[in-house]
């Protein structure tokens, strides 16, 4: 091996390159959120098909769009290689182990929160991207695909919502410890600058997974069947998702 | 006793403790009863009365590694109730007082548990891989001839104290018992870091970390999830800011260091 493979093989290579794709797939989430609040502008979906139009037939977009499946290969893999050599260090378990009384739980699951995000993933790409991609949607009044009319009716199953809400929490308690975690990897740990990037990780955990999980939450308890707001909601949420509008 | 407590009451306590012959045979817990232990008495303390105990039964003694019973020399790791060296924060298995546990208390007492740190006999493990990580790069290049001034190398106040704070790893191994990846990389990032921070440690900085991490990757240790359960059982305290030093001290001696194998 030369010294590149050696490096990017080592434990702290692979650590790395997890931490890398993971602070990376991080920016893309920033992206994604923010492109799919237009769900909530009350318009039938005709910002929304616009803006999905935009992300899949863009040919820089689409460029991109590999080195996000670079992303999440890289990443997966990395982790089932650690968590291998992980397992493997020690084969003769403790008959009592209280790793809960020294460290956070989440930063103990990250394997089982991933694969959760991981299942969800794959549900996720097959039901919006793969039939955006390589089926047939209805076309909307601007004869685009409408994308929008496939999310509402999709979020209006209260098992999808259940899946995406859950989803979203696996996903926040991944990136309460990952966000961080991806900073300590790459040696970005100065007491100056550590209680920052310590405290905005929490923060974009928690705003991050919020944000997709009131997407199925919106369409499902407060619009009817064509994503229209529904009349009869509580007056204050009713208030409060017209001042989005 | 001068300075005894006349209000500690004598403690009887059940031990599960694990037994194990040797390095080939599978071990298991055996239960034991010990009475009236004083709660002065040091964790090892109590372990000496158990093993008195079973030599006048004409049993087999407890194997337990202990050295100096002051803390300073990292040789006494048991894991205790699911901890290393205890439930007390900041201290070695020695310095662990049975004021601690209750009279009736049931307690666990099990070796370091990593493949790369074999059972020796019951409670006694081998921790020379630490021994062969460090004779990967932990050490400097002195130069023989008159001895040097003692303080010819200015060194700031701030950095000596960060590499003493690195300094103090004893090389008991209770990073690598608690993690749940048996990761050795808090040792590891204390050695490192401690002479990649001081003059003296410059000329061998980057072979220093590769050979070690190459080394700590041969014995087995597992990897870094960056979980904190090192540094929060450590007895002496080293932070997870050296594993930061670590893999800084790691990616810059890769990338820019003249070994190409």
């Amino acid at each position: 091996m030369n010294w590149f493979t050696k490096t990017f093989t080592s434990s702290i290579g692979r650590k790395i390159i997890m931490s890398l794709t993971g602070l990376f797939l991080c920016t893309f989430l920033v992206v994604h959120l923010i492109g799919n609040f237009q769900l909530f502008k009350n318009d039938d979906g005709v910002a929304f098909n616009v803006y999905s139009h935009f992300m899949g037939h863009n040919p820089i977009i689409r460029t991109i769009e590999w080195g996000l499946v670079l992303g999440f290969g890289f990443h997966i893999y990395e982790a089932l290689m650690l968590t291998t050599r992980n397992k493997s260090a020690r084969s003769h378990k403790y008959d009592q182990f209280h790793a809960e009384q020294n460290s956070e739980w989440t930063s103990r699951n990250m394997g089982i929160l991933g694969s959760i995000i991981l299942i969800f993933l794959l549900v996720h790409l097959y039901n919006f991207f793969w039939r955006a991609r390589f089926g047939t949607l209805d076309p909307d009044i601007n004869k685009n695909d409408d994308l929008y009319k496939l999310v509402v009716s999709s979020f209006h199953q209260w098992w999808y919502v259940l899946l995406y809400v859950a989803a979203q929490a696996s996903l926040g308690y991944h990136l309460w410890h990952g966000f961080r975690s991806g900073f300590q990897t790459l040696g970005l740990n100065h007491r100056k600058y550590m209680p920052l990037i310590k405290n905005f990780g929490y923060a974009f955990a928690v705003i991050v997974s919020a944000g997709f999980a009131s997407m199925p939450l919106y369409f499902f308890f407060f619009t009817n069947e064509k994503g229209a707001l529904l009349s009869d909601m509580p007056a204050v949420l009713h208030q409060l998702t017209l001042a989005f509008n | 006793m001068a300075g005894s407590n006349p209000n500690a009451k004598p403690m009887n306590l059940t031990l599960r403790v694990w037994r194990q012959p040797n390095r080939q045979t599978e071990g298991r817990i055996v239960d034991y009863k010990v009475k009236d232990i004083s709660p002065e008495m040091s964790f090892l303390e109590m372990l000496d009365v158990l093993n008195e105990d079973l030599l006048h039964q004409g049993q087999d003694p407890v194997a337990f590694d202990h050295d100096c019973r002051e803390g300073i020399c990292g040789s006494c790791d048991l894991f205790i109730n699911g901890r290393s060296h205890g439930p007390e924060k900041g201290t070695t298995t020695c310095q662990l007082h049975m004021r601690k546990f209750k009279d009736g208390d049931t307690i666990t007492i099990e070796p370091w548990r990593a493949n790369s740190f074999p059972v020796n006999k019951d409670l006694s493990v081998d921790r020379s891989a630490f021994d062969r990580i460090i004779q990967a790069g932990g050490y400097v290049s002195v130069n023989t001839g008159g001895a040097p001034d003692g303080n010819e190398i200015p060194i700031p106040k701030d950095i000596a104290d960060r590499a003493f704070e690195a300094a103090t790893c004893i090389g008991c191994g209770a990073c690598v018992a608690a993690c749940k990846n048996a990761s050795a990389m808090l040792f590891v990032s204390a050695k490192v870091s401690q002479l990649a921070l001081l003059p003296q440690g410059q000329v061998e900085r980057a072979t220093r970390v590769e050979n070690m991490v190459a080394q700590m990757d041969i014995e087995g240790f597992g990897a870094c999830t960056n979980i904190g359960s090192c540094a929060a059982e450590c007895p002496v305290g080293i932070s997870l800011e050296n594993i930061a030093i670590l893999n800084r001290e790691f990616l810059t001696a890769k990338a820019a260091s003249n070994n190409l194998a």
